[in-house]
């Protein structure tokens, strides 16, 4: 009996026809999917290749670890990434000190506190700061927080310090929603039970509803801290860019993508040296895919 | 007590209850809270951080747009509107254009592909296959790369094929944006219930005809936000359009596809650098905001107007 059913439903399917315009754009579909893989392989392959000649000029190692940058030198020219590396660390550092703490309390405020009038300001608020460009944030920076900053501090005033500040505001946004959104998919629950049981209110949210929203909070970090990194026209107005070692926070540093919008306005094509931005480019790449990586870690561990 | 009734005798008068004197428990006045948070200073300590943090945050945007409206509006002028660029009006006009060409060019290409890839990610494919994993994954990536990298690329890439042009730059963002196209089409389409793919089949209609007829008008809200914010995205650029639309210092009209020309940010980048114009650059500056602040409104209102609930 089920076997004269089945045999029936396979003779149903059989006349079924697929119309070829499904198949078609069935496939052109995929296509479409396809070119964000294409893309991603294109722009991997095209850097790495051409960064490929200047890497192995210059050598991985003195590339990665020189600290000295002198490409225009004719007798001795060196390139030496390492005073770039250590100023995008410095400057992610301190924009991470800086913005995390706010962005994670407001985030807090929006989910838990937040009265409904209020939220209707302060959610379109956020959303300007992601929107503003970054070089309006770099002209802010220069004509406001430098001054600013030079009179304070000391120093000339483009410096770490600077350039954390505005990035700390940079990342903002990016914290606030995504740590929002994770502390508001936490259940209900969690907060009633801590409440039920005498915590106050900042003992519910932060003792059970934040360690519940971990991971997010984590992600939002992790994705401002890549926003940092790839930070450029903000930063090259505001660092000083001078290409060493800093000692102190009010001295200006240059970050790998500043190197690169400087230099690649009179770099010789063809030469080493354009070779040689093309692979901080390289190495910048490098860390934005460990960081796509972490995140992804991350979203599946949570699961 | 006992519920039985005496006959012959009153039942016992219950006294007046005045329904406003109740007080619910389960309501703090000020006062209450007060006293709980003098209990645990420690709450209290948090309590205030967390309003300081949203304080902060909501006055460090006030600041940023306020000083900028101050420095720039003065000095916002007919004569940065001019048709024409010349070194003494300074127009943004030429940028503006070449911003929105760049722009449309842009979205053209990365709507379709980034619309299709969603389709394909949301209604054909299953979350397990290893190429919907891929796809997911180079998306990712692509949102994450930083501008400056795509940069590059455009002028070792598209620069090498054609040139410092508007076109190099166009394609350069078009990069830039599917990863965004394609994550709000792929929300838009997650927000359309089940039941009406189900009507859909129920009544007949194929795959395709669902997609096109029922599917993609119903999620064509969030599908137009998201292109609204596309092109916030393009307009706020500067670094991936620097080394591949072609030199700053060339602020005036582009005379087709094939040419230089510079979009507005890059155009503040250029006012920036020579130091010179302080007052046209904030009001550029104020340009780019109101910009920018106008297109993302926009896209919040369209995705919020015209949202249907289900």
């Amino acid at each position: 009996m089920t076997e004269e059913v089945l045999e029936e439903c396979k003779e149903v399917k059989r006349q079924i026809k697929i119309d070829p315009k499904e198949l078609i754009m069935k496939i052109v579909f995929i296509i479409a999917a396809a070119v964000f893989i294409a893309a991603v392989i294109t722009i991997c392959v095209f850097i790495f290749v051409q960064a490929f000649p200047a890497l192995k000029e210059i050598g991985l190692f003195n590339f990665l670890f020189g600290d000295e940058w002198y490409p225009t030198n004719e007798t001795n020219p060196r390139f030496g990434i390492a005073p770039m590396i250590v100023g995008s660390v410095y400057i992610t550092g301190g924009a991470l000190i800086i913005g995390v703490p706010i962005g994670f309390l407001t985030a807090v405020f929006m989910a838990r506190y937040c009265p409904k009038p209020i939220y209707k300001v302060m959610k379109p608020i956020t959303n300007i700061l992601a929107g503003i460009p970054s070089i309006v944030y770099g002209y802010f920076g220069l004509m406001v927080l430098v001054p600013f900053v030079r009179e304070t501090f000391g120093g000339d005033g483009m410096s770490i310090l600077t350039a954390s500040i505005v990035l700390g505001i940079m990342i903002l946004p990016t914290i606030i929603s995504v740590s929002e959104n994770a502390i508001r998919a936490v259940p209900k629950s969690y907060y009633e039970g801590a409440v039920a049981l005498g915590a106050t209110k900042e003992r519910a949210i932060f003792r059970t509803e934040v360690p519940a929203a971990k991971s997010g909070i984590v992600t939002s970090i992790i994705l401002g801290l890549g926003r940092v990194i790839g930070e450029t026209m903000a930063v090259v107005m505001i660092c000083g860019n001078q290409a060493r070692f800093p000692d102190e926070i009010t001295d200006g540093v240059r970050t790998l993508t500043a190197n690169i919008v400087l230099e690649m306005s009179y770099a010789q094509p063809g030469s080493l040296h354009e070779g040689a931005l093309i692979a901080t480019a390289a190495v910048l790449f490098v860390f934005i895919l460990i960081i796509t990586l972490l995140v992804a870690l991350i979203r599946k561990k949570s699961k | 007590m006992t519920n039985t009734i005496v006959i012959g005798q009153e039942p016992e008068k219950q006294p007046e209850v005045d329904v406003s004197k109740i007080v619910p428990i389960n309501r703090q006045s000020f006062a209450d809270k007060l006293r709980a948070y003098s209990k645990k200073p420690f709450s209290m300590i948090l309590m205030l951080l967390v309003m300081l943090a949203a304080i902060i945050t909501a006055a460090i945007v006030f600041w940023i747009l306020i000083h900028t409206l101050i420095q720039g509006v003065p000095h916002l002028n007919l004569k940065m509107f001019s048709w024409t660029w010349t070194s003494e009006n300074l127009s943004l006009m030429p940028a503006l254009i070449n911003t929105l060409i760049i722009a449309g060019i842009a979205l053209v290409i990365a709507v379709p592909i980034g619309v299709f890839a969603a389709i394909f990610m949301v209604e054909y494919a299953k979350s397990t296959n290893i190429f919907v994993k891929i796809v997911r994954m180079a998306a990712e990536t692509l949102s994450g790369i930083p501008s400056i990298v795509f940069g590059i690329f455009g002028n070792i890439f598209f620069v090498g094929m054609f040139g410092y042009c508007l076109l190099s730059g166009a394609f350069t963002v078009t990069l830039m944006i599917l990863p965004l196209i394609m994550r709000t089409t792929e929300e838009a389409l997650l927000a359309v219930p089940d039941s009406f793919r189900e009507g859909s089949y129920a009544l007949g209609a194929g795959k395709l005809r669902t997609i096109f007829v029922i599917i993609l008008p119903s999620a064509m809200s969030g599908i137009i936000s998201g292109i609204i914010l596309g092109l916030g995205r393009v307009v706020g650029e500067t670094a991936a359009l620097i080394y591949s639309a072609g030199s700053p210092i060339n602020a005036a009209h582009a005379s087709g596809l094939m040419t230089s020309g510079c979009t507005l940010s890059v155009f503040l980048y250029s006012l920036m650098s020579e130091g010179e114009h302080v007052h046209e650059a904030w009001a550029t500056a104020v340009v780019l905001i109101v910009l920018v602040v106008i297109i993302n409104g926009a896209a919040e209102f369209v995705g919020n107007k015209l949202k249907k609930e289900y």
